[in-house]
């Protein structure tokens, strides 16, 4: 086997490697490089949180605009508080924009839908977004339903 | 730069300059003096080498007359002794054989001076120093001074001829490629396969095999030969040419050989000296005429090749009566 | 075979175990000298460039072509299964999800193990039935540095670009099936698998399975040779051995290191 050939096989094995590890990295995963820069934060306090991950997708009209990054409890009034970046780009939200969990498909993933006021000032960085409405637990549905039909069969 | 050497370095210089004096190629560490040069071991290109000896560091023998020495050496494997206590001196610039039946540990012997292996107990000098404490390092640096040639030849099946033979050359010295192939050339010359160089090892027969394993053991010109049992399998042609080289290389070279054998009528017409191991033990030495009429009855038996004596015919069995009869097995 | 007693049995089962323990223990002490000790006379990078060459190229076709049909039948096997709950868009995920954390790194480390590790294994214990490695050692050149060192970093270094390699083409492969054949929405099999792997979670963990396995393997396979009884039943037996310690290695590995990255239970 000529030296020479050898190398060139060696080093282009190395390359494709690489070059696997990238595509993984950005197109498979959708890594995004230059992160943080683009985004500001802003809260939102729920009842129930349940079934939200980090790294769920914000969107506003269907649009992803940002991603959930982090989900804490609020100490002092036992809510979720659930911290959003927001793209800099979408700078303009009132700040009566209600955020409401809800969920892709039947059984999917929850994510943040936000849907806009009315009123003319703008949310800033670290903002409190006050209008929210939690995520649809299961049980709570079911009992609703089962109570209104026990009160409609009255 | 020059290179201090510590002992029996080798190092290649011009004829005409040397070592030591004037300190044209090389000079002896402090506490070494310099030995000596040997010139012009190859005519053609003016090489000869430098050596270096002595040292307060060093544990020098006495009797220099030694290139290696056994002290009392025990060497066990698992719960079988192969050697007790024993003592043997190889003595410079000869041909020494050692010989004895099948399983005495002769190769373990060979193994036990290249400090392959460690004894149990006792000492193992090599031109006056212990290579068994010697660290990892060292140790391969110490075994430039030897060569060995093994029972297969051992050739480095993924390189052709010239490459084997070039590679301690490549491994521990810095001479230009041309120096080298110049070299390989004189090597190959003198166990008589220069037309081979540029042959793979999977197309030489056995025998050529091993004399480009046996150039490859020379190429860096060293004190020590070991041959480890080199007319095994061998035919006649194959063996007359391997005992003329031994022979040859030992003169003109002016190094010491060991030969590790049960081949006798080869052995013992090369040999100056010969040790006879059985037994954990040295049965005799001496010259070959001095065994032959030896009165130790194992070592007669050995020489003589005779079938029955202290080590039996028949391997140790029950009463042949009592096991026909009987019927014990299947 | 001569008949033991319970008592025989008891120490031969014994000996044993301490024939494993201290064949462990040898291994350990010679992977620090491998690693670990000064670089020695004649080694250089020409040799890990040529141990790359036969470990590493050489594999790349048993590598791609396992990658390919695996990530084929996934996608195949996902739409069937998935088509039933109305959620075949999910196929991407569900291909990429699983060459990614599990499948991708096992199977090349088997492959690997397969395919390099025994040829690593009978290339060593033939060199040293061959006394290449006492001939070696006796022209002064380390045979651990000059032989072993390469070989453990030409698999090192290979493994973890094969499993990625693997990977990528696994669900190149799995696209093909999915969108080409099977008619699942081209956006989706590529927007749903972006959006739900996590490049900390999913590619990291894979490539550090990948690495770890990448070490197991090569040393068993590497260990094994170099320890053999020189004959040829030997050898024999070393490889044999190398290609079941490494994958029961891999397997369970694969396990400890599964539940400690995904198992926050």
């Amino acid at each position: 086997m000529r030296t020479r050939a050898l190398e060139l096989s060696v080093g282009l094995f190395i390359l494709a490697g690489i070059a696997a590890l990238l595509l993984l990295a950005l197109r498979v995963s959708g890594l995004t490089l230059g992160g943080q820069d683009n985004t500001y934060t802003l809260y939102a306090n729920f009842d129930n949180v349940a079934g939200l991950t980090t790294r769920g997708k914000v969107t506003m009209a269907g649009v992803t605009v940002g991603k959930v990054q982090k989900i804490t409890l609020d100490h002092d009034s036992f809510m979720g508080r659930v911290e959003l970046a927001i793209d800099k780009q979408v700078d303009n939200l009132p700040t009566d924009t209600t955020a409401s969990i809800v969920t892709a498909g039947l059984l999917g993933e929850k994510y943040i839908s936000l849907s806009v006021g009315g009123e003319d000032d703008v949310l800033a960085h670290n903002d409190e977004i006050y209008d929210t409405q939690s995520s649809l637990v299961l049980e709570e549905l079911i009992g609703k339903f089962l109570m209104n039909s026990v009160n409609t069969n009255d | 730069m020059l290179k201090p050497l510590s002992a029996y370095s080798v190092v290649w210089f011009r004829a005409g300059t040397g070592c030591d004096e004037g300190g044209q190629n090389a000079i002896c560490r402090q506490d070494f003096s310099c030995i000596g040069h040997s010139g012009t071991i190859h005519p053609f290109m003016h090489i000869g080498r430098c050596r270096c000896a002595g040292g307060t560091r060093q544990h020098m023998t006495t009797d220099t007359d030694s290139a290696v020495e056994l002290r009392g050496v025990t060497f066990r494997r698992g719960t079988r002794a192969i050697f007790e206590g024993i003592d043997l001196r190889i003595p410079r610039g000869q041909v020494t054989g050692i010989m004895g039946p099948s399983g005495c540990g002769k190769t373990t012997l060979l193994r036990l001076i290249a400090a392959q292996l460690k004894p149990h107990k006792g000492e193992l000098l090599v031109n006056g120093q212990n290579l068994h404490a010697l660290s990892r390092g060292r140790l391969f640096e110490a075994r430039k001074q030897f060569g060995v040639l093994f029972q297969s030849g051992a050739l480095f099946t993924d390189m052709n001829v010239f490459e084997n033979v070039a590679f301690p050359l490549r491994v521990h010295t810095q001479l230009t490629d041309e120096l080298i192939r110049d070299i390989v050339l004189m090597k190959l010359q003198a166990v008589g396969l220069r037309g081979a160089i540029d042959l793979m090892p999977d197309e030489l027969s056995g025998g050529m095999k091993r004399r480009v394993a046996l150039a490859r053991a020379i190429a860096l010109d060293p004190d020590i030969l070991l041959y480890d049992e080199p007319f095994v399998g061998q035919d006649p042609i194959a063996k007359g040419v391997l005992v003329r080289l031994i022979r040859l290389l030992n003169d003109a070279l002016g190094i010491t050989s060991i030969v590790v054998s049960h081949d006798l009528a080869e052995t013992a017409s090369i040999a100056d000296y010969l040790y006879v191991v059985g037994d954990r033990q040295v049965l005799g030495q001496g010259s070959p005429e001095e065994l032959m009429n030896s009165g130790d009855p194992r070592i007669l038996q050995f020489m003589q090749g005779s079938p029955d004596g202290p080590v039996p015919f028949h391997f140790n069995a029950p009463d042949y009566r009592t096991d026909l009869l009987g019927g014990n097995h299947g | 075979m001569a008949k033991h007693s319970a008592l025989e049995r008891l120490q031969l089962l014994g000996r044993a175990g301490i024939d494993v323990i201290g064949a462990m223990g040898r291994s350990g002490i010679t992977l620090m000298h491998v690693l670990f000790g000064r670089r020695g006379a004649g080694t250089g990078w020409h040799l890990l460039v040529r141990q790359l060459y036969f470990v590493g190229v050489l594999s790349l076709a048993i590598i791609v072509v396992s990658g390919l049909f695996i990530g084929m039948v996934l996608a195949l096997q996902g739409y069937t299964i998935l088509v039933d709950f109305g959620s075949e868009q999910a196929v991407g995920q569900m291909v990429a999800l699983t060459l990614l954390r599990e499948l991708g790194p096992v199977v090349t480390a088997l492959l690997f193990a397969g395919r390099a590790g025994s040829a690593l294994t009978a290339e060593i214990g033939n060199m040293k039935s061959t006394e290449q490695l006492s001939s070696l050692e006796m022209i002064g050149v380390d045979p651990l540095k000059y032989i072993i060192a390469p070989r453990l970093w030409a698999g090192f270094i290979s493994m973890p670009l094969l499993s990625a390699i693997f990977t990528v083409v696994g669900i190149w492969g799995g696209a093909m099936v999915a969108v080409d054949w099977l008619g699942v929405y081209e956006g989706s099999y590529w927007g749903n698998m972006i959006a739900s792997v996590d490049f900390h979670k999913d590619v990291i963990n894979g490539m550090i399975k990948s690495v770890v396995f990448a070490f197991v393997v090569t040393w068993i396979a590497v260990f094994q040779g170099y320890d053999c009884v020189p004959n040829s039943e030997g050898i024999s037996r070393a490889t044999t051995r190398t290609v079941v310690y490494a994958s029961l290695a891999v397997l369970g590995l694969d396990f400890v290191l599964t539940a400690l990255m995904f198992g926050d239970f």
